[in-house]
C-alpha cells in the first residue's frame, strides 16, 4: 500500500521543475552567503590585496593572539555584552508589562490609537532616529530642558560615557516595545476565558488574575522569545551604535560590528576585521545552535 | 461596571504616556522642521513650531541631491522588492514539499538555514562584491540580500499549511509544479505574500549601510545613506580633537532645521504604507514567531 502510493507521489511530483525554481535563489546563496566564507580564509593570513587570497602569507592563528592580547578587543566585547543583555532584558519587560496594560484595557478606541503609535517606531530607520535623538539629547534638547527644570544641569548626553550605554539600551526599549508586545497580546488571547470566569466567582480581582492567570499563561511565550535572543547576544545593534556614537562614547558604546567595520573598511586591516568578524560569527553560530535546541526543549518549538 | 475605577485611571494614563512618549521625538522633529533656524539652534523648540516658517521645505525643493536620492530608493524599493518576492516564493515553494515529494528537499534546506546560522562576515562580503565590479552599480543595492531566509521560512511554512489534497487534483487534471504554484498556491497566499511584500519595501527604503560602503557616486546614493551622511558630516577624527564646547558650537550651525525636514519627508513613504502595514504584520509577526 506504502510502496503503491509513493510512486504514485513521485509521478505526479516530477523533480525537474523544483530544482528549477530554486535555482536563481541557490545562486544567490551560494554567491553572496557562501562563497564569502572562503574569504574568512584572510583572518588566518596576513593579507595582501596585490597577492590575492591565495598568494597572501599563512600566519595561523597569530591575528587572534594578537587580538585577545588588545585590550579594545576586550573593551568592546564587554560593551557588546552588556549592551545586548540590557537591551534583550529590558525590551522583554517592557513588552510584557506593555501587553498586560493593553489587555487590561475595555476602551476600544484607545486601545487601538496606542497601538497604531506604539508600533511606529519599529519601522523608523535609525538614520531618521538618530537625526531625532540628536535633537532630543543635545545640550538645549527637550531632555536637557526637562533635567533643568527639576534643578539639574543640562548635558550633552550623545558624547557622555556616563549616559550613552543607557541612551543606546534606552532608545532600543523606547523603539521595540510596542513591536515586541504583538506576541505577548497574541498569547493573551489565546488564553481561555473560561479561566478568569472561575477566578472571579472565586473572588479574584483584577490584580490577582493578573498575577495568577495571564501571565503564567505567557510565560512559555517569555521563555521562547529570551531564549531565541540568546543567539543575538555578540549583535549590540550596529545600526544604532553606528548612527548614535562617536569617537568620544568608544569607550563605553563601541561594539564588536562597529569595530569590524572601522577595522576592516575604513582603515583596510582586512585580516584583523576578517578575524574579529569570524571570532563573532562563531559564537554566534554556536549560541543559535544552543538556543534552537534550549527552545525546542523548554517550550517545544522549532523553527522549522 | 459602569462606575470609574482608580486601577483604570491608572491602567488608561499609562497607556497614554506610552502612545505619547512614542510620538515625541517624532512630533518634536517635525516642530522644529517648521521652526526657524535660530530658534531651533538655541533650543526653543518644543511640541510647537517657533516663527512659523516653510523655509526648510523650500530650500529642499530646490537640492537636487535629495531628490535625486529619493528616485533612487524609489527606484531599489520597486526592483529590490520584486527580486525578493520572486525568489522567496520559488524557493518557498520546492521548500514546503515533503522529501517523499522532493527528494533532494533536505540538502537545500540544510544550504538554507546553514546561511541563515552563520555568514562570512562584513569583510569577506565586501570583497566578494568589490571582486564581481559591482561597486558603485545599483546591483550592489539589491543583489546581495536577495535572498531573504526569514521571510522563506515563513513562506514555506505557510505554504505547508495548504491542504494537499487541493495540489492533487490539479494533478490529476494534469498540471504542473509551476501552474499549481500560480494557480493555487500563490491566490491562497495573498495575505502571507502582502506581509512579506510590506516588510521587504521597510527594509529597501530603511538601508543605508550598503549604499554607504558601495556606492560612491552621488547620483546612486540611496536616500537613507545621504541623509546618514549629513548627520555624520563631521569627521570622527575632527570631533576627536574637538572640546565639548567646540563641538557643540559645530553641532548648533549644522543646520538642524533643514535635516529635521529631510527627515519628515523621508519619513513619508513610511507613514503612507503604515496602515497596511498594521493590517498585515501583526499576521506576519505572529506566524514568524510562535509557530504551532
Amino acid at each position: 500500500m506504502k510502496k503503491n502510493r509513493s510512486s504514485a507521489v513521485s509521478r505526479t511530483h516530477k523533480q525537474g521543475p523544483y530544482h528549477l525554481m530554486l535555482l536563481p535563489g541557490m545562486v544567490l546563496l551560494f554567491i553572496f552567503h557562501l562563497v564569502p566564507m572562503v574569504g574568512l580564509l584572510m583572518a588566518f593570513e596576513d593579507f595582501m590585496p596585490i597577492k590575492g587570497l591565495f598568494g597572501s602569507k599563512f600566519v595561523g592563528m597569530a591575528n587572534f593572539q594578537r587580538l585577545f592580547k588588545l585590550p579594545t578587543f576586550w573593551r568592546i566585547l564587554r560593551n557588546t555584552i552588556v549592551i545586548s543583555v540590557g537591551k534583550l532584558l529590558l525590551v522583554m519587560v517592557a513588552s510584557v508589562v506593555f501587553a498586560l496594560l493593553l489587555n487590561e484595557c475595555r476602551h476600544v478606541k484607545l486601545k487601538r490609537v496606542v497601538q497604531t503609535t506604539v508600533y511606529l517606531p519599529h519601522f523608523l530607520s535609525w538614520v531618521i532616529l538618530a537625526v531625532m535623538f540628536s535633537n532630543i539629547f543635545s545640550y538645549t534638547g527637550i531632555v536637557s530642558q526637562i533635567v533643568q527644570f527639576f534643578g539639574g544641569e543640562p548635558e550633552m548626553f550623545m558624547i557622555s560615557n556616563t549616559w550613552f550605554r543607557k541612551i543606546l539600551i534606552g532608545g532600543e526599549v523606547w523603539k521595540e516595545f510596542g513591536y515586541g508586545a504583538i506576541v505577548y497580546i497574541a498569547a493573551i488571547t489565546n488564553i481561555d476565558p473560561t479561566m478568569y470566569e472561575a477566578a472571579s466567582i472565586d473572588g479574584a480581582g483584577r490584580w490577582k488574575k493578573i498575577w495568577y492567570i495571564t501571565l503564567p499563561s505567557i510565560v512559555p511565550t517569555i521563555i521562547l522569545m529570551t531564549t531565541l535572543n540568546i543567539g543575538k547576544l555578540l549583535k549590540g545593534g550596529f545600526d544604532q551604535v553606528f548612527n548614535l556614537y562617536s569617537p568620544l562614547v568608544y569607550e563605553t558604546g563601541d561594539i564588536i560590528d562597529t569595530y569590524v567595520y572601522r577595522m576592516g573598511l575604513v582603515d583596510l586591516q582586512y585580516s584583523n576585521g576578517t578575524a574579529v568578524g569570524l571570532f563573532q560569527s562563531l559564537i554566534g553560530f554556536v549560541l543559535l545552535v544552543i538556543a534552537y535546541k534550549l527552545a525546542d526543549k523548554l517550550v517545544g518549538y522549532r523553527v522549522f | 461596571m459602569k462606575r470609574i475605577k482608580i486601577s483604570d485611571v491608572v491602567i488608561y494614563a499609562l497607556l497614554i504616556f506610552s502612545g505619547l512618549i512614542c510620538l515625541v521625538p517624532i512630533w518634536n522633529t517635525i516642530a522644529i522642521s517648521f521652526s526657524d533656524k535660530t530658534s531651533a539652534a538655541l533650543g526653543l523648540v518644543r511640541m510647537l513650531p517657533v516663527n512659523f516658517t516653510l523655509a526648510s521645505y523650500n530650500n529642499m525643493m530646490e537640492e537636487t541631491q535629495f531628490w535625486t536620492s529619493f528616485m533612487v530608493s524609489i527606484k531599489r524599493v520597486l526592483i529590490g522588492v520584486s527580486i525578493n518576492m520572486i525568489v522567496t516564493i520559488l524557493m518557498a515553494y520546492p521548500l514546503s514539499k515533503s522529501p517523499r515529494e522532493f527528494h533532494t528537499k533536505n540538502i537545500y534546506m540544510w544550504i538554507v538555514v546553514f546561511t541563515m546560522l552563520f555568514n562570512g562576515g562584513l569583510v569577506p562580503t565586501f570583497m566578494v562584491v568589490n571582486n564581481l565590479h559591482m561597486m558603485d552599480t545599483f546591483w550592489a543595492l539589491v543583489l546581495p540580500g536577495a535572498v531573504p531566509v526569514f521571510n522563506v521560512i515563513l513562506l514555506m511554512n505557510f505554504f505547508k499549511g495548504i491542504p494537499k489534497s487541493l495540489e492533487e487534483s490539479a494533478s490529476m487534471d494534469g498540471a504542473g509544479p509551476w501552474t499549481v504554484l500560480a494557480l493555487i498556491y500563490l491566490p491562497l497566499s495573498k495575505a502571507s505574500l502582502a506581509t512579506i511584500a510590506l516588510f521587504s519595501v521597510v527594509t529597501h527604503w530603511n538601508s543605508y549601510f550598503d549604499g554607504k560602503i558601495y556606492i560612491n557616486s552621488m547620483e546612486k546614493l540611496p536616500l537613507q545613506t545621504y541623509i546618514q551622511s549629513l548627520s555624520a558630516s563631521l569627521n570622527a577624527e575632527q570631533m576627536a580633537m574637538m572640546t565639548a564646547e567646540e563641538l557643540e558650537e559645530q553641532l548648533a550651525v549644522s543646520s538642524l532645521t533643514f535635516n529635521s525636514a529631510k527627515v519628515v519627508v523621508s519619513m513619508i513613504p513610511i507613514l503612507l504604507i503604515y496602515p497596511f502595514l498594521q493590517k498585515y504584520f501583526v499576521t506576519g509577526m505572529v506566524v514568524g514567531a510562535v509557530k504551532e
